[in-house]
C-alpha cells in the first residue's frame, strides 16, 4: 500500500506485471475512488466551461436521450501553464461532470469556484461516489454481465456515457485498452468489485496503471505536465481548440507561444539495452538536450520506454544518462501499445 | 511472513550472504526485500574481478517502479557473477535464496562474516520494521 493525495492505494495486489498482463490480455479492474469528481450546474454551466477548458464542451452538445460525450481537456492558468488535466462529460442540458486529479484537488476546487464570477452555476463536490475502472478487451463484456441490464451498456461507443440505473458509466479509460469506468454510491462499490471479479476481472494497482498508461503514451500529471508548461510542450496540442469566436483562459498565451514558435516538444523513448529509464534522467539529442518526464520498464515490449521533453527539431537516435552510464535510445511517437498490439517497430532497435 | 534461512548471514539492507565449502561467499538479497521491490526488470551486477569495500553500493536491483543499491555486506574481489538474471532477473523474486544469487565474492576478511547478523537477529529486525 501506498499514501497518495491523502489516501491508501494499493501498488499490486500481487504481481504488478501479471496485472499489466491481465488488462492487455483479458480484463482488469482499478478503484479509481480517490480521482476528484466536480458536478457543475446551473444556465451558466456551458459558458463557464467553454473559458475554463482549452479544450471545448460544445463539441459535447450532440448527443441523444440516453447517451452524453465525454471530453479530455486540460485546464490552463492565464500564462497557459497546466493546472490540471480531466475527463468533462455532458449529463444533460446546463449539467456537467469533471473528473480531475486527486493530488490537485485543492487547488481545482479553489480555482473552479474562484472562476465561477458572476455565471449562474453551482459546483457540487461528489465525494460519496466511488469510481472503478474496467479495462482491457474482455472488459465491457464483463461488465455487461456483472451489472443488472449489462448488456445495454455494449452500445455505448467510445466517449460516450450513460446512466444505467444507480451507475454512470463511461466508455473511458486510462490504459489504452477498451472499457468502461463507472461510478457510482460508495456503498455499491464493494458488491460491484466481488461481482467482477467472480466475472475473472483481475484486481489490479496503481503500479500497473502506471506501465499501462505509459505503453499508451497517456501524460501523468505532476510528471509529464504541471504548471510550467502549456499543453503545446507536452504532446497535448490536438486538445486545444483554437477558435476566434471563443476565449479560454490562457489561449493568448497560448497564440503567442505559437506565433514565436515552441522551443520543446514531446516525445517517446524506446531504451536500446538494458535497463530501465526513469524520470528525471537526461536526455542527450543531436539538437541538443530534453530530460525524461517519467519512464518505466514496458511488460508488453520487454524493454524500457520513456516520455522526454526535447528541443523540437530532435528525431532519430539520443543518449540517456543512467547513472554515470551513457545509454543508447531512439526517439518515436507514442502510443507505444494500443489495443494489445506493441505499436513502435522493435526489429530496427535490435535485440 | 518472509522466509528467512537460518543458515545465512543477513545485512540490516536485507542483503544475505552464504558461505560456501571453498570460502567463497555468495550473495543476494532477501525475500523480504523482493517482496517490497516487486517485479525485479533489470539487474545491475559489479564487474568480475572488481574490488569491492563493504557498505559500497556494488550492484543495482530495478523493479518496475524503482532502482534500488545492493550494498557489499563485506570486503573483498567479485569471483563470479550471476550471468543468468541478464534474461531472467524474476529469478530474484521466485527464488531469491537460490538461482536469485547476485555475485561471488572472495572476502578480504573472512571473520568479518561473523559481525553480520544471524537469521534470528535478522528475523527480529524485520519484526519491528513490520508493527
Amino acid at each position: 500500500m501506498v499514501e497518495f493525495a491523502g489516501w491508501s492505494l494499493p501498488l499490486a495486489y500481487g504481481s504488478q506485471i501479471d496485472e499489466h498482463h491481465a488488462v492487455r490480455r483479458a480484463a482488469g479492474a482499478f478503484d479509481v475512488s480517490h480521482m476528484t469528481i466536480v458536478d457543475i450546474a446551473g444556465s451558466g454551466a456551458e459558458a463557464y466551461l467553454r473559458r475554463l477548458l482549452a479544450n471545448d464542451v460544445a463539441k459535447l452538445r450532440a448527443g441523444d436521450e440516453e447517451t452524453c460525450r465525454a471530453l479530455y481537456s486540460c485546464m490552463l492558468r492565464e500564462d497557459g501553464g497546466i493546472l490540471d488535466d480531466l475527463i468533462a462529460y455532458r449529463m444533460g442540458d446546463d449539467a456537467y461532470r469533471l473528473i480531475v486529479n486527486a493530488a490537485t484537488r485543492d487547488k481545482d476546487l479553489a480555482w473552479l469556484h474562484e472562476q465561477v464570477q458572476d455565471l449562474e452555476v453551482e459546483l457540487f463536490e461528489r465525494t460519496n461516489l466511488a469510481m472503478i475502472a474496467v479495462q482491457g478487451p474482455k472488459a465491457r463484456n464483463a461488465v455487461a454481465h456483472a451489472v443488472q441490464r449489462g448488456g445495454e451498456l455494449l452500445a455505448l461507443g467510445p466517449f460516450r456515457a450513460r446512466r444505467l440505473d444507480e451507475y454512470f458509466v463511461a466508455r473511458t479509460g486510462y490504459t489504452g485498452e477498451d472499457g468502461f469506468e463507472i461510478i457510482i454510491a460508495e456503498d455499491w462499490a464493494p458488491s460491484l468489485w466481488e461481482a467482477l471479479e467472480t466475472r475473472g476481472v483481475v484486481p489490479c494497482g496503481l503500479g500497473a496503471r502506471d506501465t499501462l498508461r505509459l505503453e499508451a503514451g497517456l501524460n501523468l500529471y505532476g510528471a509529464d505536465m504541471d504548471e510550467s508548461v502549456t499543453p503545446l510542450e507536452c504532446g497535448l496540442e490536438w486538445t486545444v481548440a483554437r477558435q476566434e469566436d471563443r476565449a479560454f483562459i490562457g489561449c493568448d498565451a497560448l497564440e503567442a507561444r505559437l506565433a514565436a514558435g515552441v522551443a520543446v516538444r514531446q516525445t517517446g523513448l524506446v531504451l536500446e539495452g538494458k535497463g530501465v529509464l526513469r524520470g528525471g534522467y537526461p536526455v542527450r539529442t543531436g539538437a541538443g538536450d530534453g530530460v525524461i518526464t517519467s519512464g518505466t520498464f514496458s511488460p508488453t515490449m520487454g524493454r524500457s520506454i520513456a516520455l522526454a521533453r526535447v528541443p523540437a527539431g530532435a528525431s532519430g537516435e539520443c543518449e540517456v544518462r543512467i547513472r554515470g552510464r551513457t545509454h543508447r535510445a531512439q526517439m518515436v511517437d507514442p502510443p507505444f501499445v494500443r489495443h494489445g498490439e506493441i505499436k513502435i517497430g522493435l526489429k530496427a532497435l535490435g535485440p | 511472513m518472509s522466509e528467512i534461512p537460518h543458515d545465512l548471514r543477513y545485512t540490516k539492507d536485507h542483503e544475505w550472504v552464504r558461505e560456501q565449502d571453498d570460502g567463497d561467499l555468495a550473495i543476494g538479497i532477501t525475500d523480504h526485500a523482493q517482496t517490497s521491490l516487486g517485479d525485479l526488470v533489470f539487474v545491475e551486477l559489479p564487474e568480475v574481478g572488481a574490488s569491492v569495500d563493504a557498505r559500497d553500493a556494488c550492484a543495482v536491483v530495478e523493479s518496475v517502479k524503482a532502482a534500488s543499491d545492493v550494498y557489499c555486506p563485506l570486503s573483498g574481489t567479485v569471483v563470479e557473477i550471476n550471468e543468468a538474471l541478464g534474461d531472467s532477473p524474476e529469478l530474484v523474486n521466485s527464488d531469491p535464496y537460490g538461482e536469485g544469487w547476485l555475485f561471488r565474492l572472495r572476502p578480504d576478511a573472512p571473520q568479518e562474516l561473523e559481525e553480520l547478523l544471524s537469521g534470528e537477529h535478522y528475523e527480529r529486525l524485520l519484526a519491528e520494521l513490520e508493527t
